[in-house]
């Protein structure tokens, strides 16, 4: 039994998920792997906003989720000859283990907002240094996965071509996209909500806090860590600045700021937008050798953003395709 | 709203039959740095009944009932809730022991309708969100805030903000709920309205501890009435009898009420 709206929003996503899937046949390698990108930016910004957007906890050292997520990836199926799809299971767990760990420290000394933001960045730029001076994980020097050769098998490996990581990634992002429906939906998700809106008054009405917080993070960091996995699985190469860097936690934030906190279609819609002109802006950059002209890219888009959609672009396109319930600042309903 | 409409919404409550009294309040003190903003308070709020607190501004009403509510520790002294301390117990815990609590200053879930603010309650006792909306839903119904049930919470005027907090305590299922100024800016209609509905809650076993400075309500409502002032309680007894103590006159009714 569906609503009117949620009849479209639900034929809206079966639209998005058929494009998707036809797409590959019309498009050439270097348009695939951008949007296998897509993919990726979006699968970490619905984990990004699960804690951010709906439990309102704001985490600025997500690369420390990702970057353990890759590393563990990269060394267990590179050095120790461990199926790559059972790498995954702790690329999500060792994250999602580390999160509860800094988010038990955190909320349990009730350090909230701004200072358990830096209490984030303090442990992501602690495993940067830390694996910049580890041998065991390569240095500074990184990690690389042996090439590819031709009797590699994609679904064993989990490596492949630019056809194989964009359905890898697809699916990976809209399974991902449905679990935080599902939990959104469910008492979780008003939970969540309720502690974003206000904690106090959530306890009032007996909102196990400290509990439904963490189980956030959690979650949020398993999902990060597969998405770091995939990175390396997709790069083929890891550093400790590229994947635990701060420059890393602020990507994984821009594309569901940009497409609307707080809301389930956001971060897909952000990223979307963000990728490509990334890909395009760094381009610039490096033909007119402009270091830096991303980050201004960036800077003008997020500023374009906050004056014409201040909620994100999904609320603002949403009401436009009557797929929200009308003039609700919070976009739609999730 | 009849009696068994009622009973349905707002469920079980079992007469306890060990004990009569239902909150106890022993010798409860609350010091801030240099002021002591409630001093060796005892009460009791006995099962079923309607309590009323009340006295001037500051006289330390609120800080009393957030410490019966877990969200302050006392200082000193003892709080029992059927029989068991909960003096440092979590308003978490609280909450699923049976103590509903309203804020004075109103603390809607802003950025959620006004349904679900309700249902947020109603997922203290079930984790079904189409069993917390059923209930809701009928709570905003006896209140009268069905029409506003798909409505930010945010958008709400201020004495329909009053009444979702109201519906918010009354669906965590609270054998004793605890209500902050809640008839305070009503329209006289409402506060007729509300004042049925808590009869009627209490009828059906729900003990009532409110702060109140309506008086007309407090004399239609209450049993007892616990009167503070400066932190410390200068009277308690029936409110007909605490209306003619002079202490209370004096300090909170003014010298008018004497001839009223």
């Amino acid at each position: 039994m569906m609503s009117r709206l949620e009849r479209r929003q639900f034929i809206a996503a079966a639209l998005f998920t058929a494009l998707a899937a036809v797409l590959p046949a019309t498009l050439g390698d270097f348009y695939l792997s951008v949007l296998s990108l897509v993919f990726l930016s979006a699968f970490v910004g619905i984990a990004w906003n699960l804690m951010m957007g709906f439990a309102g906890q704001l985490s600025l050292g997500h690369a420390l989720y990702f970057g353990v997520g890759a590393y563990a990836a990269a060394i267990l199926s590179e050095r120790y000859g461990i199926s790559p799809w059972l790498a995954m299971i702790p690329a999500g767990i060792l994250p999602a283990l580390l999160g509860l760990a800094i988010g038990a420290l955190g909320f349990r000394f009730t350090v909230r907002g701004v200072y358990f933001a830096l209490l984030t960045i303090a442990f992501a730029e602690f495993a940067r240094i830390m694996f910049e001076h580890w041998s065991f994980v390569g240095k500074t020097g990184g990690l690389f996965l042996k090439a590819l050769t031709a009797a590699n098998q994609p679904l064993l490996s989990l490596r492949g071509g630019a056809m194989f990581f964009y359905y890898a990634l697809l699916a990976t992002m809209l399974a991902a996209w449905i679990v935080s429906a599902l939990l959104i939906r469910s008492h979780v998700g008003y939970a969540w909500r309720a502690i974003r809106e206000d904690e106090d008054a959530s306890r009032a009405l007996g909102v196990k806090v400290l509990r439904m917080k963490l189980l956030a993070v959690a979650i949020s960091a398993a999902f990060t860590g597969i998405a770091g996995a995939w990175f390396a699985l997709m790069n083929g190469s890891l550093f400790p600045d590229s994947v635990l860097g701060m420059q890393m936690s602020i990507n994984l934030i821009v594309a569901p700021i940009v497409g609307g906190l707080g809301t389930l279609f956001g971060p897909i819609i952000g990223a979307l937008i963000i990728v490509p002109i990334n890909e395009v802006s760094r381009n610039l950059a490096q033909s007119f050798s402009i270091n830096g002209l991303n980050l201004l890219v960036y800077g003008v888009l997020l500023m374009i953003v906050i004056k014409v959609a201040p909620q994100g672009c999904w609320p603002w396109i949403a009401r436009h395709l009557r797929l929200s319930s009308v003039g609700w600042k919070r976009g739609p309903k999730p | 709203m009849d009696r068994t409409a009622s009973s349905a919404v707002f469920g079980r409550l079992e007469a306890g039959a060990e004990a009569m009294t239902s909150l106890s309040v022993r010798g409860l003190t609350k010091r801030f740095a240099g002021l002591v903003a409630v001093n060796d308070v005892t009460f009791d709020v006995a099962k079923g009944s309607i309590t009323a607190l009340i006295g001037p501004n500051g006289a330390g009403k609120t800080t009393c009932f957030s410490m019966i509510a877990g969200a302050l520790t006392p200082s000193a002294g003892e709080v029992a809730f059927e029989g068991r301390p909960i003096a440092g117990v979590p308003p978490e815990e609280l909450c699923r022991m049976g103590i509903a609590r309203t804020f004075q200053i109103m603390r809607p879930l802003a950025g959620m309708t006004v349904a679900e603010n309700v249902i947020v309650g109603g997922l203290a006792r079930t984790t079904s969100v189409t069993q917390a909306r059923r209930k809701a839903l009928d709570i905003l119904a006896c209140i009268g805030l069905a029409a506003r049930a798909d409505q930010p919470a945010a958008s709400l005027t201020l004495p329909d903000r009053k009444m979702l907090e109201l519906a918010k305590a009354l669906a965590t299922e609270p054998k004793l709920l605890l209500l902050d100024e809640v008839m305070a800016a009503l329209r006289p209609a409402d506060t007729d309205r509300i004042v049925a509905v808590l009869r009627q809650l209490n009828r059906d076993g729900m003990t009532i501890l409110l702060i109140e400075h309506v008086m007309r309500v407090v004399m239609a409502l209450a049993e007892k009435v616990i009167v503070l002032n400066y932190g410390q309680k200068i009277a308690e007894g029936a409110p007909s009898q605490v209306v003619a103590d002079a202490q209370v006159i004096e300090s909170y009714l003014g010298r008018r009420a004497k001839t009223a």
